[in-house]
């Protein structure tokens, strides 16, 4: 038996079992490893929409999909690993694996009623699927895995609740990674589950040794490691980074951190976070509902603190108003939208980036404010810093647009040196302004002024009529209303001064510009790169400041001959730009509206039809 | 610093517009003499209101103030109160802002607890919209949306309050001004959330909605004015007194059929359990009196102090002081 090694630059696993499989944890565990082993991770869980679907049915099928290796910047295509631990995930991820993949399955699954269950209609999963290019890798988990456990006292269901262990020992056997770092993340998991603990290893340690002695004829692989820059690193998904940056900003700011939430698909992990770190400070109010999540949030900015609500689409909507009334009064405050596939309640748990015209415009009258957006899990933690720095600093709410590939992808993240952060200055009244100061006067970057209740000298009343531009009373004056609508354009139209420039990637001397923005970045950088490694030439924008727009855009837009704006809409960033900017070229679109992300494949195929 | 303050230092330098005769005036005035009398300074007093006419009130008072959007003015007063506990709050609101469109977001600062002064402005119609029905119409009620008379009961603001576990509800009379400023100071200094509402009159759309109990010559007889630990007696003679008949509360004259001042009740706002104060806020004429005065001030939990109680407990136990702590406490790995 000769064992081969094939050395990779990169991997695709994809685990996928019952929701009660533990499939998610068996995808963190082997992501964690690899990182601590060198790799670049970027990972996606692949929820079912039901919370507990029927067991071994189609629709009951979670699935956790983990990208290893270096230049890693999606979960990847298509799995070049499989796990799956009963025939419904095997025939629902036929559609997610290369043709030659390799198949690790849970053999005793496989039975009468597995296939029955999973709607087969023969009794052979891989001729029926079509499978026969790949390798199959039958493992009877569920008989080995009590075997391994009969001594210990524990029930049946307790057993094979393991299963998972020693899927994840079989995977870090093909994938050479040493156990005893595995055990030691399951110490920090179990530790104080003492039983648990001593089965799961035990379970994980036989996995691991059955793959060793079975003498399969696949190969093992080996990933190597990356170049990463020296620091000290953890896995965060988007929804915690978004929390943490959050919390870094209020520290940074020197204020209370307020998040006014109601739950919601795919945003709640935000709410759950923050309120997790009470231990740290933060308040957080669960809400009765959206309009008072965004409400409190309003209040809690009123009263000085750094105020921020967390929703996704349809919780987005109901804020409107809200969001108007921080836009009038002028006060700072952060709106995450974690969005997901609309409209109305349309695709909870799935990704999309249809929520930007909502972001932009979707309020009564002339209501202008600042949107950013994400781009990576990891930058979610930055650019929630930045929203709360605008926020604060220009006195005037910032959506901070995510979404659900985002917020539950996860990739390797640097700790931050929070020192390093930009210090963060609201314009608070001081003692000198006393008498001399109204609610609307503005500083030079078009600013009002933060006088906190508290503040001796300072009562002052504001609200969402219209105010005089001077004495901040209310005001109906037609010159006035003028006036107050171009100041509150000036003021966010000033920010464009304060933003980075847009960069390019790629080859900025290309015919073709990609341009993009928010969660797609890691598949359209993989794409382009690709692209121009297949000898092929294009650049890559891809925008993070969407309101107000890089200073430079026109002109960087205006180099490229062709332009193709990808997003996962009908085309709301292209309409943005063209209706913000002078562009010399026409702008081409390439639409996707699947609740799916891009896949870098398909992006690659695009460009070489515009070409 | 400043102790003790005059009904001055809470008066802005705003016109104020509301309609002569409009029964928000009276009401104006007794909240600025309740705030002088708490002796909280202009400046750590935030006054939220939501949208009509009583929700200019802000404007109106030399105070912090946020005059907000309709129906959402508990919720912003809430994210004050908790954002920063010092200030006192209150919340001036209407009966369409507080009961209809912003009735969840009442509901729940009364259920939380929040400690913000909650006075609802009940005159039984929108006036800032020129005379549609309220929830707190009368069934039967003719006005411009409700042409042919509405179909539908309204809401005892009671009822609603102390439903939603409420522990301080109060009620007041825009014309009594006496005690109107009494109830109003009792409201403040109740820990927790105080919901005070104030029988107004819309001297254009709806006027004398109240004036079956409100009218000087039959108030007395027609209202009663409940004090903690006191007798609830009542009428221009004080010969009139509440007593349980069964399941029911019923009026007695003193003096007949043998019935003494010792058989009427006491009025106890301080008992937990809410049976008798629901009876009480439910009384209407004619066979009843209109209970004014405070009808429950009990305690509970607040909200807003629990919040910063739970951040002490937490403290304790944590392995981490800083963000910088709690990332090094995750799963990490170092490149070197």
């Amino acid at each position: 038996m000769i064992v081969t090694v094939k050395e990779l630059d990169r991997a695709v696993v994809r685990f996928s079992g019952d929701s009660g499989d533990g499939m998610q944890l068996t995808g963190t565990l082997f992501s964690t490893l690899s990182a601590i082993f060198g790799n670049e991770i970027s990972t996606f869980p692949d929820y079912p929409a039901e919370i507990r679907a029927p067991q071994g049915t189609l629709s009951g099928v979670s699935g956790f999909q983990v990208h290893i290796g270096n230049k890693v910047y999606t979960p990847g295509d298509k799995a070049d690993v499989l796990v799956a631990m009963n025939p419904a995930a095997l025939k629902v991820n036929v559609k997610n694996i290369k043709k030659d993949a390799v198949i690790l399955v849970d053999a005793d699954a496989f039975d009468e009623s597995g296939l029955k269950k999973a709607l087969y209609k023969t009794e052979d999963p891989i001729e029926e699927l079509k499978l026969g290019a790949a390798q199959l890798v039958a493992v009877p988990i569920s008989t080995l895995v009590k075997e391994s456990l009969a001594d210990t006292g524990m029930g049946n269901k307790e057993i094979l609740r393991s299963k998972n262990m020693f899927a994840l020992g079989l995977i870090c056997w093909l994938f050479n990674k040493p156990i005893e770092e595995a055990m030691r993340l399951l110490h920090r998991k179990f530790g104080k589950k003492p039983g648990v603990l001593q089965a799961n290893i035990k379970v994980l340690t036989d996995g691991f040794n059955y793959g060793h002695n079975i003498h399969a004829s696949v190969s093992t692989y080996n990933i190597r490691p990356t170049d990463m820059p020296k620091g000290i690193y953890t896995d965060v998904k988007g929804n915690e980074a978004t929390a943490w940056g959050l919390i870094a900003a209020a520290q940074q700011a020197g204020l209370q951190l307020f998040l006014g939430s109601y739950p919601i698909t795919p945003a709640s992990e935000i709410l759950q976070e923050l309120a997790a770190r009470k231990d740290l400070g933060v308040i957080t109010v669960q809400a009765e509902d959206e309009i008072a999540g965004i409400c409190t949030a309003i209040g809690a900015s009123f009263a000085g603190n750094l105020a921020a609500t967390s929703t996704s689409g349809p919780g987005l909507a109901l804020k409107s108003e809200g969001i108007n009334l921080a836009v009038m009064a002028e006060l700072p405050l952060v709106i995450i939208d974690v969005q997901r596939g609309g409209p109305s309640t349309g695709l909870p748990t799935k990704t999309e980036q249809s929520d930007l015209l909502q972001a932009l415009y979707g309020r009564n009258g002339e209501s202008p404010l600042v949107v950013l957006a994400a781009s990576t899990p990891s930058n979610c933690f930055d650019f929630a810093y930045m929203a709360s720095k605008l926020a604060l600093e220009h006195m005037t709410p910032v959506i901070l647009l995510t979404d659900g590939f985002l917020a539950n992808g996860s990739s390797a993240w640097r700790l931050p040196d929070l020192s390093q952060f930009p210090a963060i200055n609201p314009p608070f009244v001081h003692k000198e302004m006393q008498g001399k100061w109204a609610p609307y006067l503005r500083n030079e970057q078009g600013s009002r002024y933060w006088a906190i209740p508290g503040t001796e000298g300072f009562a002052h009343r504001i609200g969402g009529l219209e105010k005089d531009s001077r004495t901040g009373a209310i005001s109906t004056d037609p010159a006035n209303h003028q006036l107050m609508t171009d100041l509150r354009q000036q003021k966010i139209d000033n920010i464009a001064k304060v933003i980075p420039p847009l960069q390019l990637s790629g080859n900025s001397n290309a015919d073709l510009l990609v341009v993009g923005w928010g969660g797609t970045y890691g598949h359209l950088y993989s794409a382009v790169r690709q692209f121009n490694e297949q000898g092929r030439q294009a650049a890559l924008a891809h925008f993070n400041y969407i309101n107000p727009l890089p200073a430079n855009t026109e002109e960087v837009l205006n180099k490229f001959k062709k332009i193709v704006v990808c997003e996962l809409n009908s085309g709301q960033f292209a309409s943005h730009l063209r209706s913000k900017l002078k562009l010399k070229g026409e702008i081409l679109q390439y639409n996707k509206v699947q609740g799916q992300p891009f896949t870098v494949e398909e992006l690659l195929r695009h460009f070489s039809t515009i070409l | 610093m400043q102790t003790s303050y005059t009904v001055n230092d809470f008066k802005s330098d705003q016109y104020v517009r509301w309609c002569p005769g409009c029964g928000d005036h009276a009401l104006l005035n007794s909240i600025q003499r309740a705030m002088a009398e708490i002796g909280v300074s202009p400046d750590n007093t935030a006054v939220i209101s939501g949208i009509g006419c009583s929700s200019r009130l802000p404007y109106y008072v030399n105070t912090y103030g946020f005059h907000t959007i309709h129906g959402r003015a508990s919720a912003i007063a809430t994210g004050v109160k908790v954002a920063n506990p010092r200030l006192a709050v209150w919340q001036i609101t209407g009966d369409g802002d507080c009961l209809a469109i912003g009735g969840n977001h009442f509901i729940h600062a009364v259920r939380r607890n929040v400690d913000i002064n909650i006075v609802l402005v009940n005159n039984g119609i929108y006036g800032l919209t020129k005379g549609q029905y309220a929830p707190t119409s009368k069934r039967g009620f003719i006005s411009k949306s409700s042409p042919y008379g509405t179909i539908e009961d309204p809401f005892n603001a009671s009822n609603l309050c102390l439903g939603a576990g409420g522990q301080f509800f109060a009620r007041i009379l825009d014309t009594d001004l006496k005690n109107s400023q009494e109830v109003l100071k009792l409201a403040a200094q109740h820990k927790g959330c105080s919901v005070v509402e104030a029988l107004v009159n819309c001297v254009i759309f709806n006027d004398g909605t109240h004036k079956e109990v409100s009218a000087k010559e039959v108030r007395e007889d027609y209202t009663i004015f409940l004090r903690h630990g006191e007798p609830m007696i009542f009428g221009k003679d004080r010969d009139k007194g509440l007593i349980v008949d069964g399941f029911k509360l019923k009026v007695v004259k003193i003096g007949e059929n043998g019935i003494t001042e010792n058989d009427i009740l006491v009025h106890d706002a301080k008992c937990p359990d809410k049976t008798l104060h629901f009876k009480l806020g439910h009384m209407r004429g004619p066979e009843l009196p209109l209970a004014l005065g405070v009808i429950r001030d009990t305690e509970a939990p607040v909200y807003d102090e629990e919040v910063y109680t739970q951040f002490e407990e937490i403290k304790p136990k944590r392995n981490y002081k800083s963000l910088n702590e709690f990332f090094m406490s995750l799963e990490t790995w170092e490149i070197k």
